[in-house]
């Protein structure tokens, strides 16, 4: 990689609620127009890490830099205006069900009074056909689509503020396998195509290995493996061996709670 | 020993997590009402609550003031009847509506309307990481969810209890005439003569106070609920709850503040 400072730059992100340490001393690079995979098990901190770069929580230990710049310093003013080159589409899509679909997605336009309410809406259209949406759903309510319609109109929303940097939690999660293709088609083109750093988190191997140019492994709150996609079939570390085939014997211990 | 230590033990966690509620909120209202005056302002928000909670309120409203206004009028009669003093119903009547039964029935309805949806809508997006989407787009909650609709009650509510006195008083008159026989014309006339403008201006001032506590409590506990659908249903219950409470104890408060003299 160049001189130029990771885009972004996690060194030793500790995070704990009450007694329950998440997040135990993080450390991860993303070069910028890389796209970085995160997997993990269910509950080992993943959504946390990407909150913490977000600002949507606050790191108990540690520095997060986006731009070479520490985040966690900045006044809420500032933190605004990094938000505005940020993109992310949420697990459950998070769509606002009080606004129809056209207003979902151009919603971080208008926000940012970047164009008017018209303007907005014909960006929201192209956008919509970029993630496959046909515009009669532009003035549907979020509630009326399905799931994986709902998580195509995240993706548009998330794309639509040109970010430089996008975060995807679980972008394939609770979607048919060809339409997880065609979302992780988006975000290798979004990735590619538009240049964009992406952060994408997820437990599906087969997207994690076609959106990832380098996989990470969280485990109990440590990125324990990190490499080429390539490579992570003959890594030779037990835990991502064990993760990658979905075993239940080896040195995870998955704590079955009553 | 140990008996007595688990019973301090016990009295000294609800106090400590009474006094984290009471610091919570305070930062909560302190943080809502500055948004109030900061731009941007989301008029298009600001609009909708509005006619949320000024017009949609309306027969809600106008229906609980008028069975107000009918039964003071009744219920003054019978009891000052046996002192002969029937006269003086117009002015239990109007006293009554505009200065205390106005804006706390208003705000006791309100509350069950208006401030149970907020919670229940904002709790749905805190659970369902809509709130944090705001943030992801730049959009800061506290001033696109919360700040409208403190404006919103906190300017409509007097409009709604001006509205709520007049149909109040139009209902201790219908009972006043049509049932117990007063001449209408006196009945207006002793309306009108005891009337003081302090009088309906102490029960606006109200109102906008319970404008206030309505949303901020509605908008509180939304923001603050955790836990799904359960979460959000309990949300929706403090809300009403402490709404209504505080609704009677800043009533007696301002009524103090007015009238003691």
């Amino acid at each position: 990689m160049t001189d130029a400072p990771p885009k972004i730059s996690l060194k030793n992100v500790k995070k704990a609620f009450g007694d329950k340490v998440v997040l135990d001393g993080v450390n991860l690079d993303v070069a910028v127009g890389e796209s970085v995979v995160i997997i993990g098990g269910s509950g080992t901190g993943k959504s946390v890490a990407i909150k913490c770069i977000l600002g949507l929580l606050t790191p108990d230990e540690g520095t997060i830099e986006i731009d070479g710049r520490d985040v966690l310093d900045m006044t809420p003013r500032e933190r605004e205006k990094l938000n505005m080159q940020i993109g992310m589409l949420f697990q459950a899509a998070a769509l606002f069900d009080s606004l129809p679909v056209w207003e979902n997605v151009s919603f971080g336009l208008l926000a940012e009074k970047r164009c008017g309410r018209d303007e907005a809406r014909d960006i929201a259209l192209e956008k919509m056909a970029l993630v496959g949406l046909k515009p009669d759903i532009a003035d549907l309510s979020p509630a009326d689509l399905s799931g994986g319609m709902q998580k195509r109109v995240g993706l548009a929303r998330a794309i639509a503020i040109d970010p430089s940097i996008i975060f995807f939690d679980e972008p394939t999660t609770g979607l048919d396998p060809i339409m997880a293709d065609v979302i992780n088609k988006l975000i290798v083109h979004v990735n590619e195509n538009v240049g964009a750093t992406a952060l994408t988190i997820t437990h599906d191997m087969a997207s994690a290995k076609k959106i990832g140019d380098r996989i990470a492994m969280l485990y109990e709150g440590k990125i324990i493996w990190a490499g080429p996609p390539d490579d992570v079939d003959q890594s030779g570390n037990d835990y991502l061996d064990q993760f990658i085939h979905g075993r239940t014997t080896g040195p995870i211990k998955m704590a079955i709670r009553a | 020993m140990t008996m007595t230590l688990g019973f301090l033990q016990s009295i000294g966690r609800v106090f400590l997590a009474f006094m984290g509620t009471a610091g919570r909120l305070s930062l909560f209202t302190i943080s809502a009402t500055s948004h109030c005056f900061r731009a941007p302002w989301y008029f298009r928000i600001i609009g909708r609550q509005m006619i949320e909670i000024g017009y949609y309120s309306l027969p809600v409203v106008g229906l609980t003031a008028v069975f107000a206004g009918m039964v003071l009028a009744l219920q003054s009669y019978t009891g000052f009847a046996r002192f002969s003093a029937e006269g003086a119903i117009a002015n239990v009547v109007v006293l009554s509506i505009t200065r205390e039964l106005g804006p706390v029935l208003a705000g006791l309805m309100v509350a069950g309307r208006i401030g149970a949806a907020m919670a229940a809508e904002i709790g749905t997006m805190r659970v369902t990481e809509q709130i944090d989407a705001l943030t992801t787009l730049s959009t800061n909650p506290m001033k696109y969810l919360v700040a409208p609709r403190l404006i919103a009650g906190v300017t409509m509510m007097p409009f709604l209890v001006f509205i709520a006195d007049i149909i109040g008083v139009f209902g201790g008159y219908l009972v006043a005439v049509y049932k117990l026989g007063f001449n209408p014309a006196n009945y207006l006339q002793n309306t009108w003569n005891f009337l003081e403008i302090s009088d309906v201006i102490s029960g606006l001032v109200k109102a906008s106070a319970f404008g206030f506590i309505v949303t901020l409590m509605g908008c509180y506990h939304g923001y603050n609920s955790k836990g799904g659908a359960q979460g959000v249903g309990a949300a929706t219950t403090n809300a009403v709850v402490s709404a209504s409470i505080l609704i009677l104890c800043f009533d007696y408060i301002l009524t103090e503040i007015f009238f003691a003299k």
